[in-house]
């Protein structure tokens, strides 16, 4: 698998704290890949290694093969959470600005924010100062600093807060455009729906330490209680077959538990053979919620221990 | 480099092309004179109260000569005190001045009556006093048949005439010192706002992007570093600007108002009223050596000396403001207890700096002007005056490697300062921060 970005062994200690701790992992090219964690995971911190703001400790990190250079952060679009624009600036010039300090020219940043400004369809606002703006629409400018120069990599930390439905389909479809011409995104996020929707692959930190990564549909079947759910045509007074027990009995549906060695065919053909009416056949893999929550607690556990 | 100038252009042109800056750098000026014209016409201002005082010469002493003055008439009357007393409100006169007969010749005191309604008015009190003074100043002269010339000739005017020891040094005029101490107290004066409005003007910045979280977005581009230094070297030249343009209005402006209002608005200062005792002659004298003295100070060597001193002053105070602002959040109260420790050196500076004006080889000023964190303030001062190079080589190359190693030293405060929020800044943790690892 082609790695845009490897994380080897990276530590990071401020004062006494350890921010990270030995974290490894790397993120496939042209896909989207989530950093997720609790509030104080170090994400942040890993955050400010990638984008050369701060240095590791030790380990190493490689964009493209490449260890980290004073190059890079040209390649790299980062949005923080805490977005920050100069209030007094007007958008052009702020966004012509962020993006020769991102190494364009003159010119080449002038037809990038005309393109962007026209996808969007916010030319009109070229002269508008910050500070006119809405803080939803600050926030596309945000975004349009943030892809203006061309990054191979674009870290985006909690892009959809403080957007409406409407904007947030209309960036997570400008994402889902910058995957498809070739750009590797990192996605940190508490929102999980939007993890499961949107990312291919994760890394869960905790602690500092990285306790869980790989693909997202590999992940929840790592994860999944081998549970199922059976929705009927109309009530059913069937028994539970041997070898599963019922965790829910809903009005019309039930939820039930396979026990190891069951399987979900011999489910379905016991209830087939009781002649149960059958509407929909699930099996219920568990959320990334679910995941998150579980991984965090059990890593906790042991931390404590 | 590219991008530390691309740093130094924004915020050069977003401070030099807003509506507040253009507005302060032109009225300050325009207030400045405003504030001129309004002293000189309060100065120049004559009461409009007018007075006739009836004058009764008993002695003969005033020869029937008190001269007028604007505003205020002297008539002389040969009735006696008691038929003006009592006819006072048939007459045209605000008041009675009796100038009694001189009994003695050689007193010193001399008393003369003013009757009127009320008290005499200070300016009033005066004009009489110095008439009657001068009056009988001549009376006295003949009475006692003094030679004039003689008596002139007692009071004599001193002129210290500075010379150099070594023949065919340097031959200073009597006003070298005046006009150096008064352009090196100057220097030390701009050097001084220079400081403390540009100084804080960076802090203030630096907070404002702090708080705007501005930075997090630009430190992925940039180094802190360079984000500091080009906010210092923008809002340097920002303040190089102001001044210079400041320069040319004020001296254009106030020849302007001149030419105007037709007064000059320094001859109308109080210090002027003092000036006018002395002969027009000697003053015309007085201004043509001041002119000769200003244009022998050695100004190609004075004014890049004072550049680099304000480079120098500049960069090391700006940056530790800079390193302060990024340390705070938006609290003001935090930012000035923490700028109070860099304003000590700087009001020191300032009074060292009146002192070495008058006394530029005093070891207090010596040792000041080679010490970095008051030189920049101090040694301007001294300029002006002959003094030893070496002690200027000696400064300048303290200053500037002191100047370079505050500049380092707050980058590193304000790299881990900057993207740290919800910490209290102190000391200690400043000196933690410089050895903090990137």
């Amino acid at each position: 698998m082609d790695s845009i970005l490897t994380l080897e062994e990276v530590s990071k200690t401020y004062e006494n704290k350890i921010a990270v701790d030995q974290v490894s992992f790397s993120v496939p090219k042209a896909g989207i890949f989530g950093l997720l964690g609790p509030n104080g995971a170090g994400k942040t911190s890993l955050i400010r290694m990638i984008t050369t703001i701060t240095n590791v400790d030790s380990g190493r990190i490689l964009l493209n093969g490449e260890p980290l250079n004073s190059r890079h952060p040209e390649a790299i679009g980062y949005m923080p959470e805490e977005r920050g624009l100069y209030k007094k600036m007007k958008v052009g010039e702020q966004l012509t600005y962020l993006a020769r300090l991102k190494g364009l020219s003159a010119q080449q940043a002038k037809d990038a924010i005309y393109y962007w400004l026209d996808r969007f369809e916010i030319k009109d606002w070229y002269d508008k100062k910050v500070d006119e703006l809405s803080k939803g629409m600050q926030q596309k400018v945000q975004f349009i600093a943030t892809v203006l120069h061309n990054p191979k990599l674009i870290i985006l930390d909690e892009p959809f807060t403080g957007l409406d439905p409407i904007n947030a389909n209309l960036l997570k479809d400008e994402i889902e455009n910058l995957r498809i011409n070739g750009a590797s995104i990192i996605f940190s996020t508490h929102r999980m729906e939007q993890v499961e929707e949107m990312c291919d692959n994760i890394v869960l930190i905790n602690q500092g330490r990285n306790i869980l990564e790989g693909n997202v549909t590999k992940i929840r079947q790592e994860y999944k209680q081998n549970r199922f759910q059976i929705d009927f045509a109309q009530a059913f007074q069937g028994q539970v077959p041997a070898g599963f027990t019922l965790l829910e009995n809903k009005k019309n549906a039930w939820i039930v538990q396979a026990q190891p060695g069951s399987s979900s065919n011999a489910l379905l053909s016991s209830l087939l053979a009781a002649n149960a009416p059958i509407a929909a056949f699930n099996e219920i893999l568990p959320t990334l919620n679910d995941i998150f929550i579980q991984a965090v607690e059990e890593n906790n556990e042991v931390a404590a221990a | 480099m590219d991008k530390l100038w691309i740093i130094i252009k924004r915020e050069y042109l977003s401070r030099v092309t807003r509506k507040t800056f253009i507005i302060a750098t032109i009225l300050t000026p325009l207030a400045f004179v405003a504030f001129f014209v309004i002293v000189g016409f309060i100065f120049s201002y004559q009461s409009d109260d007018v007075k006739t005082i009836a004058v009764l010469d008993e002695g003969n002493i005033l020869e029937g000569a008190l001269k007028d003055q604007k505003n205020l008439y002297f008539k002389f009357e040969t009735r006696d005190l008691e038929t003006l007393r009592s006819k006072f409100e048939d007459t045209d006169y605000d008041a009675i001045l009796q100038v009694p007969k001189v009994d003695n010749l050689m007193s010193k005191e001399f008393t003369v009556f003013y009757y009127s309604k009320g008290q005499p008015t200070l300016d009033i009190d005066i004009a009489i006093r110095d008439r009657v003074r001068d009056a009988l100043r001549e009376y006295k002269i003949k009475s006692l048949n003094i030679n004039r010339e003689q008596l002139d000739a007692i009071n004599t005017s001193i002129t210290l005439e500075p010379e150099p020891i070594e023949k065919g040094g340097q031959d200073a005029s009597k006003l070298t010192s005046a006009i150096a101490a008064g352009a090196g107290m100057l220097m030390g004066f701009i050097m001084y706002m220079a400081v403390f409005i540009y100084g804080s003007m960076v802090m203030r910045s630096v907070m404002e992007e702090k708080t705007n979280r501005i930075v997090e977005v630009m430190v992925s581009s940039v180094k802190p570093f360079y984000m500091m230094l080009g906010k210092i070297i923008g809002v340097g030249a920002v303040g190089l600007t102001q001044v210079l343009i400041w320069a040319i209005l004020i001296p254009l402006m106030l020849t302007i108002v001149q030419a105007v209002f037709g007064f000059d608005a320094q001859t109308s200062m109080p210090a002027g009223q003092v000036a006018t005792q002395i002969n027009p002659d000697d003053t015309q004298a007085m201004v043509a050596l001041a002119m000769s003295e200003i244009g022998n100070i050695n100004w190609w060597l004075i004014l890049p000396l004072c550049i680099l001193y304000f480079l120098g002053g500049y960069f090391l105070y700006s940056s530790l403001f800079a390193a302060i602002g990024a340390s705070i959040g938006d609290d003001m109260g935090e930012a000035q207890a923490l700028t109070i420790p860099i304003t000590i050196p700087v009001v020191l500076a300032i009074y060292i700096m009146m002192q070495a004006s008058q006394a530029p080889n005093s070891s207090l000023a010596v040792f000041s002007s080679i010490f970095p964190l008051f030189s920049p303030i101090v040694m301007p001062a001294r300029l002006a005056f002959p003094i030893p190079a070496w002690q200027i080589v000696v400064s300048i190359l303290l200053l500037l490697a002191t100047s370079v190693f505050f500049v380092w030293l707050s980058g590193r405060i304000y790299r881990v300062g900057i993207l740290l929020y919800g910490q209290k800044p102190t000391f200690k943790k400043f000196a933690k921060w410089v050895f903090y690892r990137d």
